[in-house]
């Protein structure tokens, strides 16, 4: 059943909208999930999430006790004009959190999406990168919370935890911001932005159904799922561009690379000349690779997990 | 006057090298740093800079400069933005003022940020002619940050009407003036009515009041128009006024105006009839310090501040 969870008039005959999508079992108040996405307007991976995991819960209704709520939108005025950020607004969604009620209009709509979503059992944050880059399926987790929500993070299905150091800059986003009001929150971030990878979305929804299980909230067999390699087993490098210019990748997203290995070159198409080889500081998993080619000096082109993987 | 090549940005093939230039004044000594555009519409904080720089061309030829004085103004460090009209780094929208102080191997615009505050740094006073990420127009005043480094009694020497305390929140440690503080440089961040449009009377009073400060301080001996007595003020004891409709925003008062409790600060029409769905009435005693400039407002969003009991 969609509900609203908290709106503004916009200034010309419009209202902005956020909706969830509630779906509840048995027991409704017993326990509760929220699955949200769509903060940034060009991250699309969730919205196939959003779809195919309401489609199946309606199926499994009968074996669900509480209430899972899906919000596929948390920033619908970016979906709707392919925009990352806030149109009309300067910061990004996920950098005004806990939100306000005495700032704007966007403060007033994140203010009701925590509000919205606290209390809940588990919250599951589903992002998609950027267009510029893409990645395995993960969990990002903030070091501060490591020790509660890795134990959660285990059971969605995920290739790979990376457990990050804390910056002050990152407590306005929704997970810090819900974590820090002792709703466990878990960050997912795959695939790329402005497309969908439908066997990714698969693979997260097998694991949402997992952890509801782990919590109770599925009455079926438990589902075994493959343990995830955590960051803090190894080590991440990064490799970033020293030259503008057209990136060409030589390896594939998600292969395992030699330390010395060419991970792509930066072509100059004015020229034909290869302005710069870029190689791999370590031998490990490259679990993020450039994909828009245009890169500028500093451009990310990739992320390699050496150590555990390796 | 000298001026000199600070960094090249290099965007090659697509864009051709873009230098961006510093002018310094006086002795070699680190005594204050001026920057003007980060983003790439900045008009006034450039043309600030550039008044600037025009008037200490003089003073210094005139022998109006201390021995002390070393003197550095970056007028503009957005061009790359600045030429294409795009307020942030065009490639993903990320503003440099949320990178600070940067990093040499990271990604673009935090090289970016890098490179600025490797020129800023180190300096005894630190001025940042910035811009607030809500459209509007102000009084023209000091902003502190209220680091425990600031020294905000410094403020009450640029002789603007108001000096401005702000407690900082989380996007705030990523700017240049929490950075500037932090490397123990005494940091002002000056505003001024204008953005992305240019205002000479208000810029023409940030010049003074630079040169004010300068003179203050015994770093210049010249004549110049008599400060105001600046008012201190905590943001937070401001009074702030919202939209509980949404519409055209007609406003009735301007930055600079006395309000009595019961005025009419501005009116938010029905965009398609002119009916007057609200109008926005002071509670207070004060001056119209700020005054959003959009003339499409949603609801839930700060229309004007006004300073109580000035």
């Amino acid at each position: 059943m969609l509900q609203e969870v908290v709106s503004a008039h916009l200034p010309v005959g419009e209202k902005l909208a956020i909706q969830k999508n509630r779906i509840a079992g048995a027991h409704p108040e017993a326990r509760r999930i929220a699955v949200v996405t769509g903060t940034h307007g060009d991250e699309l991976e969730g919205q196939y999430v959003a779809w195919k995991l309401a489609r199946l819960l309606e199926k499994k209704r009968d074996r669900l006790h509480g209430t899972v709520d899906i919000y596929p939108a948390l920033n619908p005025l970016g979906i709707s004009t392919i925009y990352r950020g806030l149109p009309g607004f300067d910061l990004d969604m996920n950098r005004i959190f806990p939100g306000s009620s005495t700032e704007t209009m966007y403060e007033h709509i994140a203010q009701g999406i925590v509000r919205d979503i606290a209390g809940a059992d588990l919250c599951i944050d589903i992002h998609a990168s950027n267009i510029f880059l893409r990645e395995i399926p993960q969990i990002r987790i903030n070091e501060k919370n490591a020790q509660e929500l890795l134990p959660l993070a285990h059971f969605l299905n995920m290739d790979f935890v990376w457990v990050h150091g804390a910056a002050t800059v990152l407590e306005s986003t929704l997970a810090y911001s819900l974590n820090d009001m002792g709703t466990p929150t878990l960050v997912v971030e795959m695939g790329v932005g402005m497309r969908i990878t439908e066997s990714y979305g698969n693979q997260l929804i097998y694991g949402i159904f997992a952890v509801m299980n782990h919590l109770g909230m599925l009455d079926e067999p438990f589902i075994p799922v493959a343990p995830p390699i955590v960051s803090t087993d190894g080590h991440v490098a990064f490799v970033n561009a020293a030259e503008s210019g057209i990136f060409l990748p030589r390896v594939s997203h998600a292969e395992r690379v030699e330390k010395g290995q060419t991970i792509g070159i930066v072509s100059n198409p004015f020229t034909g000349e290869i302005s710069e080889k870029l190689l791999s500081p370590i031998s490990g998993m490259v679990f993020t690779l450039r994909e828009y080619p245009l890169v500028n000096e500093g451009s990310l082109i990739a992320r390699v997990l050496g150590g555990a993987a390796s | 006057m000298n001026k000199e090549l600070l960094y090249n940005i290099s965007a090659m093939p697509y864009r051709q090298p873009i230098p961006v230039y510093g002018w310094r004044f006086g002795g070699p000594q680190r005594t204050l740093a001026v920057m003007g555009a980060i983003r790439g519409d900045e008009y006034q904080q450039m043309y600030i800079a550039a008044r600037l720089i025009h008037r200490l061309e003089k003073l210094e030829a005139s022998g109006a400069l201390s021995e002390d004085a070393g003197i550095l103004v970056i007028p503009c460090a957005a061009q790359f933005s600045l030429n294409v009209s795009r307020r942030f780094w065009p490639l993903d929208n990320t503003d440099i003022n949320r990178m600070f102080p940067g990093y040499e191997d990271g990604e673009t615009t935090q090289r970016l940020a890098h490179k600025i505050f490797h020129a800023l740094q180190g300096y005894h006073w630190g001025i940042h002619l910035t811009s607030l990420y809500l459209p509007g127009d102000f009084v023209p005043h000091i902003r502190v940050m209220k680091t425990g480094w600031q020294k905000e009694e410094e403020g009450l020497d640029f002789g603007l009407p108001y000096l401005i305390i702000r407690s900082p929140r989380p996007y705030d440690t990523v700017t240049l003036n929490y950075n500037w503080q932090v490397w123990e440089t005494h940091a002002f961040s000056l505003y001024t009515k204008e953005n992305s449009d240019i205002d000479p009377v208000s810029a023409e009073m940030a010049v003074d009041s630079i040169l004010r400060f300068l003179a203050s301080h015994g770093l210049l001996q010249a004549e110049l128009p008599p400060g105001q007595t600046t008012v201190p003020c905590d943001e937070s004891h401001m009074a702030t006024f919202y939209s509980t409709q949404a519409g055209l925003l007609f406003p009735q008062k301007y930055p600079g105006d006395k309000v009595v409790p019961g005025d009419v600060v501005a009116r938010i029409l029905d965009p398609c009839t002119t009916e007057v769905r609200e109008e926005i009435k002071s509670s207070v005693s004060g001056e119209v310090f700020f005054l959003r400039s959009a003339r499409l407002l949603p609801e839930h969003t700060i229309v004007c501040r006004i300073i109580p009991g000035t």
